[in-house]
């Protein structure tokens, strides 16, 4: 079976909806020579005017997208570093994401929005290194955050699809991640079904991203005293907050880890939800990056501001003790 | 293009007269509404600027498109956006243009090529772009032309648009409004340099026009959208103009003082409604006069009485999909 890593599965993706889609076309930096890998062959394949590199414009070309939208296209932007979302919020959730109600349904705007390399990547520091998905979910844009190639790949190839805007973040952590698939299975992921990606009984561990794959490792170091079941949301907005609730009726306790700030988090949200709505017998917890963090260059202290697999295990024997 | 002294209300001069009066006509009756507390929220009157926005659509083909600004009811209306459905926008009805969810900063009409009129100064500009880069990648001649004012220019997305639709040859025609004034701010204490020699740092060509004289602009307008259509690329208009009434409503109570009456007097002694309305005969200015009274009688009288929305239904179109975000406070 042929063994297909992250990045390449969002190559995939972007390749495969082009060849489908004639109307599909990639702005970014550097995507002809593909810098970020993301892109890697697509100008070749697809000539200039489909895969196009821009200059150092954010602000211009992701509304040039949206005005390319508005005209039929469905164009994909790569984004080569997560912080330049703040350059352009106001043309995603203040332009592209508003359209639609603003102008009572009369237009649509599917433009896809790519993060490869998202979260902090060794030691790139305080401008490099944010993971900005909660903002994203809290003004109503969708969000993804695929935890391994085949979702990378279904996901994005969902994006694609969807008729509204979506950002996609391809978080560093996860772009190594190998995994042995049927090219013939791979296939788009609906937005809003979570995944569980080991079963258990005792306690639900909500991972995000890349921390999915902590999450497993956690559960199988305590696989023999805590059932611990990992459930990834997979896309953040919208949630699949019924997914979540089966698993709590089956656990009933629920740890989140979640590589964003902690205040007004995705991993806020998750417990806030859980606690007004959903069966609990034990107080949740959360285990983030710190509130309002800037994550800082020398190796040991970017770490430190990062969810750790300690603190998540710490965090399920609590939630299993409390209980 | 003076029409025949005894011709009928049709010819190019006299369509120009009508767009103009019935933007001016329009707005009277908005401010009105917004006296009356039927429009909320306020309007950013464009009364004195009509020449601008009845010359540019004059040029347009219906299948070109446009993006407008804050202060847009005069490009919504001169592209040929019904009034009424856009009185019933300002009042927040179900039969407005955007079914009441946009407003007088955001009516939109996809029928008739109104990508919005827009919020955010300067935002719409790359949106007009890459419409126009779509229109030309699907190997058609269609046009986008995006209006933005005096302030916009100091707006970087404006500026990385202008280098984004200069390199790659987007077929839009970038109209700049300059009325003299960012709300209080005199253009000379904004802008540094010229606006003019914005253009020309991308190789943009760019030429000032008298944006009260509608003939004036629809000249200009016609040879930059021959320009975009023929493969050129973008052109600059600076359409120099005065706004006749407040930046915002809001003026008519807070009443900020930043220009003198005397110039008020002045700028509003270049009307561009006397100015096409000299150009044709009085009878024929009389007719579409009592025509449009008549027409926009109507539209305030469908405005006032049509439906407001159920607020059950706030969120609805928010994802073009027809996802349903959770309930919150609904
Ligand atoms: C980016 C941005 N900054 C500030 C505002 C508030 N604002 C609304 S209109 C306006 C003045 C705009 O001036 P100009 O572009 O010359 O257009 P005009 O109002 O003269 O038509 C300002 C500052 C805004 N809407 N958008």
């Amino acid at each position: 079976m042929p063994n297909l890593s992250y990045l390449k599965a969002l190559n995939r993706a972007i390749g495969d909806e082009m060849d489908r889609d004639p109307d599909v076309c990639v702005f970014g930096e550097d995507v002809g020579v593909a810098v970020t890998h993301a892109t890697a062959g697509l100008l070749k394949r697809f000539g200039p005017e489909r895969v196009l590199d821009t200059p150092i414009s954010e602000q211009a070309f992701t509304s040039f997208a949206t005005g390319a939208a508005m005209a039929g296209l469905r164009p994909l932007i790569e984004f080569q570093i997560p912080a330049l979302l703040f350059l352009v919020f106001e043309q995603i959730a203040n332009q592209a994401h508003k359209f639609s109600l603003m102008t009572g349904g009369q237009t649509r705007v599917p433009v896809t929005y790519l993060l490869p390399g998202s979260g902090s990547r060794e030691s790139w520091a305080g401008q490099h290194s944010d993971h900005p998905y909660s903002l994203f979910a809290h003004v109503g844009v969708k969000t993804v955050v695929p935890a391994t190639p085949s979702d990378a790949y279904g996901l994005l190839a969902t994006a694609i699809r969807d008729d509204d805007p979506v950002v996609v973040f391809a978080p560093s952590g996860a772009l190594g991640v190998r995994e042995d698939v049927d090219f013939a299975g791979l296939a788009p992921v609906p937005l809003g079904v979570g995944r569980i990606h080991r079963g258990g009984t005792d306690v639900t561990v909500v991972a995000v991203g890349h921390l999915v794959h902590d999450a497993l490792a956690v559960a199988e170091e305590l696989a023999g005293s805590v059932s611990v079941e990992v459930f990834d949301p997979r896309s953040l907005f919208p949630f699949d907050w019924s997914g979540l609730a089966a698993s709590l009726e089956r656990t009933g306790r629920l740890v989140v880890v979640d590589d964003s700030n902690r205040s007004c988090g995705i991993g806020a949200e998750i417990v806030a939800t859980a606690a007004e709505e959903m069966r609990l017998i034990a107080p949740p917890r959360r285990v983030t990056r710190p509130d309002g963090a800037v994550l800082p260059f020398a190796r040991g202290l970017d770490l430190a501001c990062q969810p750790t697999r300690a603190q998540l295990r710490a965090a399920v024997e609590k939630a299993v003790k409390a209980g | 293009m003076t029409d025949a002294t005894t011709g009928p209300a049709t010819g190019p001069a006299a369509a120009l007269y009508r767009s103009v009066a019935l933007i001016r006509g329009f707005e009277q009756r908005a401010i009105e509404l917004v006296r009356a507390k039927v429009v909320l929220g306020g309007i950013h009157p464009y009364t004195g600027q009509e020449a601008i926005a009845a010359g540019t659509c004059a040029a347009l083909r219906p299948d070109d498109v446009i993006t407008s600004t804050h202060r847009g009811h005069g490009h919504v209306l001169a592209k040929g956006a019904d009034p009424a459905r856009m009185m019933a926008e300002l009042a927040g009805r179900t039969t407005g243009l955007n079914r009441g969810r946009g407003g007088s900063m955001h009516a939109a009409d996809f029928g008739v090529g109104v990508l919005g009129a827009n919020a955010i100064v300067g935002a719409a500009v790359p949106i007009a772009a890459g419409a126009a880069w779509a229109f030309r990648r699907a190997g058609s001649d269609r046009v986008a032309l995006s209006y933005f004012g005096d302030g916009a220019v100091s707006q970087g997305v404006v500026l990385e648009t202008f280098n984004l639709a200069a390199l790659w040859r987007v077929p839009v025609v970038l109209v700049c409004e300059n009325n003299g004034f960012a709300t209080s701010m005199r253009t000379a204490d904004t802008v540094a340099g010229s606006i003019l020699g914005r253009a020309a740092a991308f190789g943009i060509p760019a030429r000032t026009v008298d944006g009260t004289d509608p003939e004036a602009v629809l000249d200009a307008t016609a040879e930059a959208v021959a320009h975009a259509r023929t493969g050129r690329g973008p052109t600059l208009l600076e359409c120099t103009t005065y706004r006749f009434d407040a930046h915002h409503t809001w003026e008519h109570t807070a009443r900020p003082r930043y220009r003198t009456d005397a110039e008020v007097a002045a700028g509003r002694a270049r009307d561009p409604l006397e100015i096409q309305g000299a150009r044709i005969p009085a009878t024929t200015r009389d007719a579409i006069d009592a025509e449009l009274a008549e027409l926009l009688d109507r539209a305030v009288r469908f405005a006032c009485e049509s439906p407001h929305p159920d607020p059950a239904t706030a969120l609805d179109h928010l994802y073009a999909t027809g996802m349903r975000a959770r309930a919150g406070a609904l």
